[in-house]
């Protein structure tokens, strides 16, 4: 770098208020981008959160989802006979049959009611789920409409807080408990006893899917190779971690959507920051023929240009991180063409997405500088004497 | 190697306004020899401007020849008359044309960066530099902290500060106050006397014109024969004795 780097910098802050206009629009765009990302990260991250690595998913043959797999209880006393299959300290093994529906609950942000989750499992199912804490009141008792709802439903919906009753099924369930299950899906469910929502539900011998911890990842793949091809089960099973992996597609709209707003404004940043660095060139006309008479070649020009413009917009990439930087951590939820229920997650902004927004800046910075920086190289030295 | 700093041979610049040709040199001879101050002198429009920016390979001719030390400039390519102009060439400007975001010293060390020079020796070259012209005191002043004649100070620190074979100021005092326009002058006059400096200098003001060794005129685009003053020409300058 010939011409030095405090030239960019100080006429950069020269004109503070061109800068600045250029700079925010190119941070507007950027917040778009990071905002949708950390969107998406976030999800991902309660996802991939909700998934213990020894977790077999266990549900009927074609169903795509818990929601709309039956098992019977037959199939669950047979899965549970499988070898390889891990045990609790009294010897039982640790397979959870469950039964998956969704109720409406309606918060101030959703008057028309949002579908939320209920699981009805039992104390194993429970005890499968280590990271999910109890951190108010206490468990659900069995043969009670009771509730224990995680902290992100808690959180979000009035109707869904400690002491509260919600009718579902054939009464009222009182919330008794709140669980705190981290950023993984539980804090998205309610969770009740399997024995008395499948009596309310008049499914006590179509319940949904079966949970199954594996001993080890050798016997994992045997225990689904063995559940999945045994034709009497007539049952899928998968790793629950693909499972949830194939739901951060309910994501992809708002990706889609999302990448394509930012895209739209990058280009009209892009020439904003075109703008800027031609009417730059234009008003430095003589410095440039200045600095090609001191013996600055046309590429020396064209890099200090270039350069300046990515200055800018990687003022634009930094000042779009921070806007965004408030977002981090903040609780949302979105609806899930898996589960047909609210996923609740948290933004996340990490450095890789930070890293992203400032790489997407520069690309602005790039395309908007390159061919003002090309009209000032070629800037035959009298003209540009005599321009300025 | 010619014996001379500064040849051209026949030089000719034409300069096109739609299907017209316009002469604004015609086959220029013009010898300048090491230690030489020539004033190159004329009315507006007369050539002088363009001579020297051929001479400083600011431009190319349209005919002829220029050598500067021996090397045809016209022969350069586009980035090695670059670095030419860098090494052997010191252009000071009628606007001074220092970069108004950098301070004095910046302004002076610039040419530097171009060398393998070291932060540290650009540095004190630069100083150096600015010390010859007498701003040793306003190392860090932007230009506009400082006077015309200290801009044009500044400016000529800037054409120095590479130990360039020639200096080409254009009329160097053209916006300077009288008092400021002296201080130039007698800066110019010192360079070429103390330091061995070959310059050469447009001026239209005789008083500047006087400080040269030996002065030149043009008219019409025509280099006139050593002595010899354009007809309609009003004040005969004599060169300083």
């Amino acid at each position: 770098m010939k011409i030095p780097l405090t030239y960019n910098l100080r006429n950069l802050t020269v004109r503070k208020t061109t800068t600045v206009m250029t700079a925010l629009g190119i941070a507007l765009t950027v917040a778009v981008l990071l905002s949708v990302a950390a969107l998406v990260q976030g999800l991902r991250t309660s996802l991939q959160a909700s998934a213990h690595p020894l977790h077999v998913l266990v549900t009927r043959k074609g169903s795509t989802a818990e929601l709309n797999s039956i098992t019977t209880p037959e199939q669950f006393q047979t899965v549970k006979a499988k070898p390889g299959i891990a045990k609790n300290a009294q010897g039982e093994p640790r397979v959870s049959q469950e039964l998956i529906t969704v109720v409406v609950l309606e918060s101030p942000e959703n008057p028309a009611g949002i579908n939320i989750t209920v699981r009805g499992l039992t104390a194993v199912g429970m005890a499968m789920r280590e990271d999910a804490r109890l951190v108010e009141g206490r468990m659900f008792r069995t043969g009670q409409r009771e509730i224990v709802v995680g902290r992100g439903i808690a959180e979000r919906y009035p109707m869904a807080r400690m002491g509260r009753k919600i009718e579902f099924g054939r009464g009222y369930w009182e919330v008794v408990g709140v669980v705190d299950a981290g950023r993984s899906a539980a804090s998205s469910e309610m969770f009740v006893d399997l024995n008395q929502l499948a009596a309310d539900q008049g499914r006590q011998s179509a319940l949904s899917s079966i949970l199954v911890r594996a001993a080890d990842q050798v016997s994992m793949q045997a225990l689904m190779n063995e559940l999945s091809s045994d034709r009497g089960l007539n049952l899928d099973a998968q790793a629950e971690k693909a499972y949830y992996e194939a739901q951060t597609s309910s994501a992809a709209p708002i990706q889609i959507v999302g990448t394509f707003v930012a895209v739209i404004m990058a280009i009209g940043s892009s020439f904003a920051a075109m703008n800027t660095m031609y009417a730059a060139v234009a008003r430095r006309a003589a410095e440039i023929g200045t600095l090609r008479v001191l013996g600055f070649s046309r590429l020396g020009i064209l890099t200090s240009f270039f350069i300046e413009s990515l200055l800018l917009s990687l003022l634009g990439g930094l000042l779009g991180c921070l806007l965004v930087l408030p977002l981090n951590n903040m609780q949302t939820a979105i609806g899930s063409f898996v589960t047909f229920s609210e996923i609740s997650f948290q933004f996340e902004i990490t450095p890789q997405i930070m890293m992203v927004g400032l790489l997407f800046s520069l690309i602005m910075g790039a395309t908007g500088g390159l061919f003002p920086a090309g009209s000032a190289a070629r800037k035959q030295i009298l003209v540009a004497l005599r321009q300025g | 190697m010619s014996e001379w700093v500064i040849e051209t041979r026949n030089l000719t610049k034409e300069f096109r306004r739609a299907q017209f040709k316009i002469p604004a040199l015609k086959n220029a001879d013009l010898h300048v020899q090491k230690g030489e101050f020539v004033a190159l002198m004329g009315p507006s429009g007369s050539g002088k401007s363009t001579l020297l920016h051929l001479i400083a390979a600011m431009d190319r001719p349209t005919g002829g020849e220029v050598f500067v030390m021996g090397q045809d400039v016209g022969k350069l390519s586009e980035g090695a008359v670059a670095r030419w102009r860098n090494a052997h060439i010191g252009f000071v400007f009628q606007s001074f044309n220092l970069i108004p975001v950098l301070t004095a010293l910046e302004n002076v060390e610039l040419p530097l960066k171009l060398t393998k020079l070291g932060k540290s020796k650009r540095i004190e070259h630069a100083k150096k530099a600015l010390d010859v012209v007498g701003l040793s005191d306003r190392l860090h002043h932007a230009p506009r902290q400082l006077s015309g004649g200290q801009e044009q100070r500044v400016a000529i620190a800037r054409a120095i500060v590479t130990d360039p074979d020639v200096i080409l100021a254009d009329e160097p005092t053209g916006n300077l106050d009288s008092g400021s326009a002296q201080d130039v002058l007698t800066l110019l006059g010192r360079l070429n006397k103390e330091f061995g400096k070959t310059i050469v200098m447009v001026t239209h003001d005789p008083h500047a014109a006087r400080t040269a060794s030996r002065i030149r005129y043009l008219d019409k685009g025509e280099l006139l024969p050593e002595g010899q003053v354009p007809e309609d020409w009003a004040l005969t300058i004599p060169a300083k004795e």
